[in-house]
């Protein structure tokens, strides 16, 4: 039995619901998720940190306040998983980075407080390519995170490790973060849901920063309705961050049903072809058959723009990386390797702190930076992002959803890929939306022809959730059965 | 786009991001930084000239919220995680070549 198969098919709205109702109590629902720890997290290694005493106490407060007749939240009594990139207030956080072992923020990211004034139990903090840098959590320097489906598989990245959790059922929902596919991506390689809200909708503050413009905070589930159900619980404005949209977080759980009968749905040309395995191919087609079934209108659509994705985030990204990560000098917080003078200390900090993908993309930002090369790389860029938009607006006039593969193939072997270039082209399918700062999100859809899951994925333009989410609910009903 | 980038280069831009590369990375990181911004040239083909940076995505201007005093970290928090403290403020090695 897989580890995958051991976790439990108890969803968050099952447990929310029977935990408000006190016909469960949270310290069993979370006694049966450490149970599911203890027996394969340490095949999986999808945790740095597992909060077993926070986490019981939480569960009791949850079950003492149902007791006392009080409606502990939405999510009361739901074990989640929470990646490593967010701060937690008394809590090691550590980005997966020696440069940050050990350290303790002294506040809760927003989506952590939203988490806890849900009635959520986070049970620990979880791995990922340091510092979100990464397509397959083995760039970590506390190990790698296994697939759950496949212990010789990745688990795909930068949120290996939340991925992972869910899907091994250890939490029954999770907290990632996605700069260029860091959710949808590992989602789609475990066999969950993963969710990039729009730019803006979940607050950034807390979440240890990677690349500003592109950074944002999402859910994991088994299912859909699960990932609205969390969604909903950290979206919404936030005043610490400047970047925050200000509105209320959307409805989404009471518009899965509505199904998908005359949405507009357009498969996407450029990412059906080249670079991608037949078998993820012929899932898509069968996903958008899905839909027309269910009374979607389905029709190819080019967004040609987007083919010079990879080219413009991988200029944008390391340049915002190699700002935002020249903040861990060896002075406030962090790893400190002492010398004589500050800057020998900060070159010393810096040169132990950081793994060699976190010091390449400093080193490639910095460079597309600089003076001589600003203008031909990150100018650009800038510019290359301008056309996405517009494409992406364009087709949008016709459509209210797209559809592609979420990843060119399924869970690849640990190891296989050492080469950083081809590393990236892991991110083709979700890059894209990062750059428009649009919603997307992986569905699981059938498996590979090497029984591995392969997800399909939704994107929408800004603030397009709704559709969004309608069309991943339709899509879940349709899909091929899970275990098969 | 550019002349191919060289080992001076990144041995320059090392020295701007505070990193030390050994002589094995540096000749490792030419050949890879290389072959990422050779992959970046595609973009070579499109006409930009009249197309307008994006910097964000999602732009909203003049983001402000009433000017009011909450409560912040204090001293001691901002100060529990450093390396060396002293005097309610962070402590660092010489800076300009004085004795400390």
């Amino acid at each position: 039995m897989s580890a995958a198969e051991a976790g439990s098919a108890d969803t968050a709205m099952r447990i929310a619901a029977a935990v408000r109702a006190g016909e469960r109590s949270a310290v069993d629902v979370l006694e049966a998720h450490l149970a599911r720890i203890d027996a394969a997290e340490a095949d999986v290694h999808a945790f740095n940190l597992v909060t077993i005493d926070a986490a019981r106490a939480a569960a009791a407060a949850v079950d003492q306040r149902v007791a006392a007749g009080e409606d502990p939240g939405p999510l009361a009594g739901v074990p989640i998983a929470l990646k490593d990139n967010l701060c937690t207030r008394g809590v090691v956080t550590t980005c997966s980075s020696k440069i940050l072992e050990g350290w303790i923020p002294p506040y809760d990211a927003t989506v952590v407080e939203r988490v806890w004034a849900s009635g959520a139990v986070p049970v620990g903090k979880t791995n990922l390519d340091e510092f979100a840098m990464g397509s397959s959590t083995e760039n970590s320097a506390f190990g790698v995170t296994r697939n759950p489906r496949d212990l010789t598989k990745v688990s795909g990245g930068s949120s290996g490790g939340s991925a992972a959790a869910v899907a091994a059922g250890f939490s029954a929902i999770s907290l990632g973060s996605d700069t260029g596919g860091s959710i949808r991506q590992p989602a789609s390689l475990c066999g969950v849901v993963g969710v990039k809200p729009t730019y803006g909708m979940v607050s950034r503050y807390g979440l240890i920063a990677f690349a500003s413009s592109l950074d944002q905070v999402g859910p994991f589930a088994t299912t859909v309705a699960d990932a609205a159900l969390l969604l909903e619980a950290i979206a919404g404005h936030d005043p610490a961050d400047a970047t925050s949209i200000p509105q209320p977080a959307p409805k989404l759980v009471e518009r899965l049903d509505d199904g998908v009968a005359g949405l507009r749905v357009g498969i996407v040309t450029e990412l059906m072809g080249d670079g991608i395995h037949p078998d993820v191919l012929a899932r898509v087609q069968e996903a958008a058959q899905a839909l027309a079934a269910a009374g979607a209108t389905v029709e190819e659509v080019s967004i040609p723009a987007i083919t010079y994705g990879l080219s413009a985030y991988y200029l944008i990204a390391p340049a915002e990386a190699s700002s935002n990560l020249a903040r861990f000098d060896g002075v406030r917080f962090g790893l400190r390797v002492d010398a004589g003078t500050t800057n020998d200390m900060m070159v010393a900090s810096r040169t132990a702190g950081f793994g060699d993908e976190v010091k390449r993309r400093i080193m490639l930002g910095t460079y597309a930076l600089s003076a001589g090369y600003y203008d031909a790389f990150y100018g650009k860029a800038q510019k290359v992002r301008t056309l996405i938009c517009r494409d992406f607006d364009a087709a949008y006039e016709r459509f209210d959803v797209l559809l592609s593969p979420t990843s060119p193939t399924t869970a690849f072997d640990i190891g296989a890929i050492a080469d950083p270039l081809t590393m990236y082209l892991n991110d083709i399918c979700t890059i894209p939306t990062n750059l428009a700062g649009h919603p997307a999100m992986s569905v699981p859809f059938g498996t590979g022809s090497d029984g591995l899951p392969v997800g399909v994925q939704v994107l929408a333009p800004a603030l397009g959730e709704v559709a969004m989410f309608r069309a991943a609910a339709a899509l879940e009903a349709a899909a091929p059965t899970k275990e098969a | 786009m550019s002349a191919r980038i060289t080992r001076d280069d990144v041995v320059h831009v090392a020295t701007l991001a505070r990193l030390a590369l050994d002589d094995e990375r540096i000749e490792t990181f030419t050949g890879q930084l290389a072959a990422i911004l050779e992959h970046a040239e595609d973009v070579e083909a499109l006409d930009l000239a009249d197309v307008p940076p994006t910097s964000h995505p999602y732009p909203l201007v003049n983001v402000l919220r009433p000017d009011l005093a909450t409560a912040t970290l204090s001293n001691e928090q901002a100060l529990a995680a450093a390396p060396q403290a002293e005097s309610g403020r962070f402590r660092v090695p010489t800076i300009l070549g004085e004795a400390p």
